[in-house]
Order: C-alpha cells, then sequence, then structure tokens
C-alpha cells in the first residue's frame, strides 16, 4: 500500500476513485443500491495482494470514508478493517473460486461490513433501517466481476506486485 | 509494511495473517475508542478537520459535473426566458421591499414598546445579525443522517454551532467544520433537537428531527395545554444556539392522549430541508457571547409579548 514500493500509486488512485464512486450524488433508487465501492475495492486488493493491502489499509481507507460521510469517525474504519481481517482469512479459499461464486462471498463481506456500521449507527441513536440496508451489498455482488477483471488488467499492467 | 519484509526474509507466507490478528485487535481497539470520544466529546474534532480538508479536493471533483450543467444552462439560457426572470424578480423585490419597510415599522415600534415595558431583556436586532451565505455541496453523505455539506468553512469563519437557515425558516446548525467546507446538521435529524415557543400564546416545548424531512415532533407539550394545528412555532432562543424569532415549524397534528403524559404533537419545518441549495448562516454580533446569553435572561416578558 505505501506509495515507495511498486505500483503503490495504482492502488491508492483505485481507492481514490472509489471514494469519488461514493460520494457522488445520485437519483435516490440508484443511491439505494450503490455498491460499497471502498469495500470492493479493498477485498480485491486483499485477495490479490495480501502481504502489502489488508486490516490497516482498510482502517485507514474507512477514516476518510467517515470523514467524507459524516458518521463517527471509526465507525466505516471499523467495519473495513473487520472485512479486510475477513478477507486475508479467507483469500486462499476465494481467490480459486470461478467469479460468479466470489461474488457471493463478496455479498456476505459487505453484508457484514453493512451490519456494523447500521449496528454502530443505531446505537448512536439513528432508527434502524427496513430490509433495504442490504441493497447496497447486492449491488456490490452484482459489480464485483467487473471490479475484478478492471483492477485485475490495472494490476498486471503496471506490474503491481 | 513489515510483512513484506517479512515475506522477503522468506518466512512462512502465513506470517501476513498472523499479524492480521494482532492488527484486528489494534484496529477495533482504536475504532471503538476513536468512535466513544467522538460521539461523547469534541476532541477528535481537529482530526476529523484535518481529513474533511483532505478529503475537499475529492468533493469539488464530484461537484464539477452539476456545476458545469448548471453554468451551460445558465450561458446558454434563452433570452426571453432571462427577461422573464429579470421581471419576476423585479416583482418580488418590489413586493420584499414593502413588506420589509413594514418590518421596520414593525421593529421601531416593538422596541418603542419594550422600552415602555422597561424589560431587561436585550432585544437581538434582527438587522445586527451577520450573515454569510453558503451553497450545499452535491455530495452524498450517509443517507440515514440528516446532514448537508456547505461550501464555506472556518476560513470564511464558519463556527460549529452556528445556526442556519434558508428563506423560509431554521435549517440545522453547523457540527464540524473544516478548512473550506463544513457539515451541518438539520433539524429533521433523529438526533438533533431544538427549543421553540408557540408563535400563538408563547407556550415553550422541544421540537426534535424524526428522521423524516416533513416532520418534526413538539415534545413535552402538557395535555391541557393549548396547541391547534396550523400554530406555528418559533425558535424561542433559550439554549443560545439559535437566535430568538425565526420561524421552525408549523403543527400539522395534535394528539391528545389521557393516558400519556404529554401530548403528541407533529409539525412540518418551514424550511425547504431537502430542496434548497443555498442556506444563510447567521453569526450573532461578538460582544453577545452565545455561551453568556439566551440562558440567563427571565423569559416571562418575552413570551408574554409574542
Amino acid at each position: 500500500m505505501l506509495p515507495h514500493q511498486p505500483g503503490g500509486w495504482v492502488i491508492l488512485f483505485s481507492f481514490i476513485v472509489a471514494l469519488l464512486l461514493t460520494i457522488i450524488p445520485l437519483p435516490l433508487w440508484v443511491d439505494r443500491i450503490r455498491p460499497d465501492w471502498m469495500c470492493l475495492v479493498l477485498i480485491y486488493w486483499c485477495m490479490a495482494l495480501p502481504h502489502r493491502v489488508g486490516v490497516g489499509a482498510g482502517w485507514l481507507m474507512g477514516l476518510l470514508l467517515d470523514a467524507a460521510q459524516g458518521t463517527l469517525l471509526g465507525q466505516h474504519a471499523l467495519a473495513l478493517a473487520v472485512v479486510g481481517f475477513l478477507t486475508l482469512k479467507t483469500y486462499r479459499r476465494v481467490r480459486v473460486l470461478p467469479l460468479w461464486q466470489q461474488s457471493f462471498t463478496i455479498l456476505a463481506f459487505v453484508a457484514v461490513n453493512q451490519f456494523l456500521v447500521f449496528w454502530i449507527n443505531g446505537i448512536v441513536g439513528y432508527p434502524a433501517p427496513d430490509f433495504w440496508y442490504l441493497a447496497p451489498a447486492l449491488g456490490s455482488m452484482l459489480m464485483w466481476p467487473w471490479i475484478f477483471v478492471i483492477l485485475r488488467d490495472l494490476r498486471r499492467h503496471f506490474r503491481v506486485i | 509494511m513489515s510483512q513484506l519484509q517479512d515475506k522477503r526474509k522468506g518466512d512462512s507466507p502465513f506470517s501476513a495473517e498472523r499479524s492480521a490478528d494482532i492488527r484486528i485487535v489494534l484496529c477495533v481497539v482504536l475504532s471503538l475508542a476513536a468512535m466513544i470520544v467522538d460521539h461523547r466529546r469534541h476532541d477528535l474534532e481537529t482530526a476529523r478537520d484535518t481529513l474533511s480538508t483532505l478529503i475537499y479536493p475529492l468533493q469539488s471533483i464530484v461537484q464539477l459535473p452539476v456545476a458545469t450543467g448548471q453554468w451551460v444552462a445558465e450561458t446558454f439560457a434563452r433570452h426571453e426566458d432571462v427577461i422573464r426572470e429579470n421581471q419576476r424578480l423585479k416583482q418580488k423585490l418590489l413586493f420584499t421591499n414593502v413588506q420589509l419597510q413594514k418590518l421596520i415599522t414593525l421593529e421601531a415600534e416593538n422596541r418603542r414598546l419594550r422600552m415602555l415595558l422597561e424589560s431587561s431583556v436585550n432585544l437581538p436586532v434582527r438587522s445586527g445579525e451577520r450573515v454569510l451565505v453558503a451553497e450545499l455541496l452535491t455530495v452524498d453523505l450517509d443517507p440515514y443522517r440528516h446532514q448537508i455539506l456547505l461550501n464555506k468553512g472556518s476560513r470564511q469563519g464558519v463556527r460549529v454551532g452556528q445556526p442556519l437557515l434558508d428563506e423560509r425558516g431554521i435549517v440545522g446548525q453547523i457540527i464540524h467544520t473544516g478548512l473550506l467546507s463544513s457539515t451541518a446538521i438539520l433539524i429533521t435529524d433523529p438526533n438533533h433537537a431544538l427549543p421553540v415557543q408557540d408563535n400563538r400564546n408563547g407556550l415553550r416545548a422541544l421540537a426534535t428531527g424524526t428522521g423524516n424531512f416533513q416532520e418534526l415532533e413538539i415534545l413535552y407539550v402538557r395535555n391541557n395545554e393549548d396547541v391547534q394545528e396550523g400554530d406555528l412555532f418559533i425558535t424561542s432562543g433559550l439554549g443560545g444556539r439559535f437566535p430568538p424569532g425565526y420561524p421552525v415549524a408549523r403543527v400539522t397534528k395534535v394528539e391528545f392522549d389521557p393516558t400519556r403524559p404529554f401530548a403528541h404533537i407533529v409539525a412540518a419545518p418551514m424550511a425547504q430541508l431537502d430542496r434548497s441549495r443555498e442556506v444563510l448562516l447567521i453569526a450573532s454580533e461578538p460582544e453577545s457571547d452565545p455561551e453568556s446569553e439566551g440562558v440567563s435572561p427571565p423569559p416571562s416578558p418575552r413570551t408574554a409579548e409574542r
């Protein structure tokens, strides 16, 4: 993840684009299923380069996301750190699966992320949303194959190892 | 990162996983501590301000397509449209000026009456309040919190706690300030409450958000109090955050349930919370310190008068 290592800026750039896609305004019906881009990008890099991107990177990116979205500092950081951790623990098994089967794992990871974020929201006193809160997980699942292919090509092109 | 060095040294490939165990514990503890501090106290404001200043370039990039679209629409607007809008605005200005004149005479009369009453309450002169116009950045925040991002920050003199309003009423208040942008919480956020009073009879209450842009709940009004549908609630100025006398919400539903101690009152915010693009930031005069003013003076003369 550090920029002085080969291709570190590619990783950083992908996270910045993910953050842009997260804060870009969309109509309500798209907004409800907006994929969790930060989560997807983090999972990809954890799977591809587990020795470089992991819990710490997820935590830092989560802090940025907290500042961008106006949530409690540490809320997304906690969720993304946990997602990074889960990916590091399972990447050996998930990496060999075909893409459509990987998507289901992604669904579970993003759902965990959503759950943590809304759980904390609930503790702070925001009313729990209805089942729509799982919609971003569904959107992320559908976006995973594209994200995977795009980031893999980027990684190969810039020889990020 | 250290894992890479471990790997280069020829350690087992599982070292990444082992260090992940330590890291996750560290991150969870850090996050929990950060969240607790952020929720209960305000020690992390500088960290948040730094982060939001870092993110501001991204937020302006997101703003770019919308701004360009507006610019194009305004530049290529048809001549007739511009003329028509100009006429409409002139008419509106005339109308507003007439109203303003009425207001000035009313204000003068008000001050005279106050002097007659010899009330000690210092009336905050509306013309003395400094006003800053801020534009909303079209950036999506957490959809379950009612917060908005403004394009004015601490550099333009925005402070935490500053009240926000549009041309119809109170919108919210500033909760975080970055260097060039600031975040405001809307009055409809479930975690927001503001002291209000009934414009008709001066009854004091608390208006809290419900998480719905069209609804506020008026709390702590006893069952035998006189509140009717259509009553206007204005800021009472208690608490010192909001200047008194600005419209907040109009009552849409009143339910008196004898089994409960307080009435269930729902009101619709006057401000167009989900539609306005520009808001006014009010800065009260520097000599009136928000901590000292507002809470201390006895509110009875004020309520009697309104």
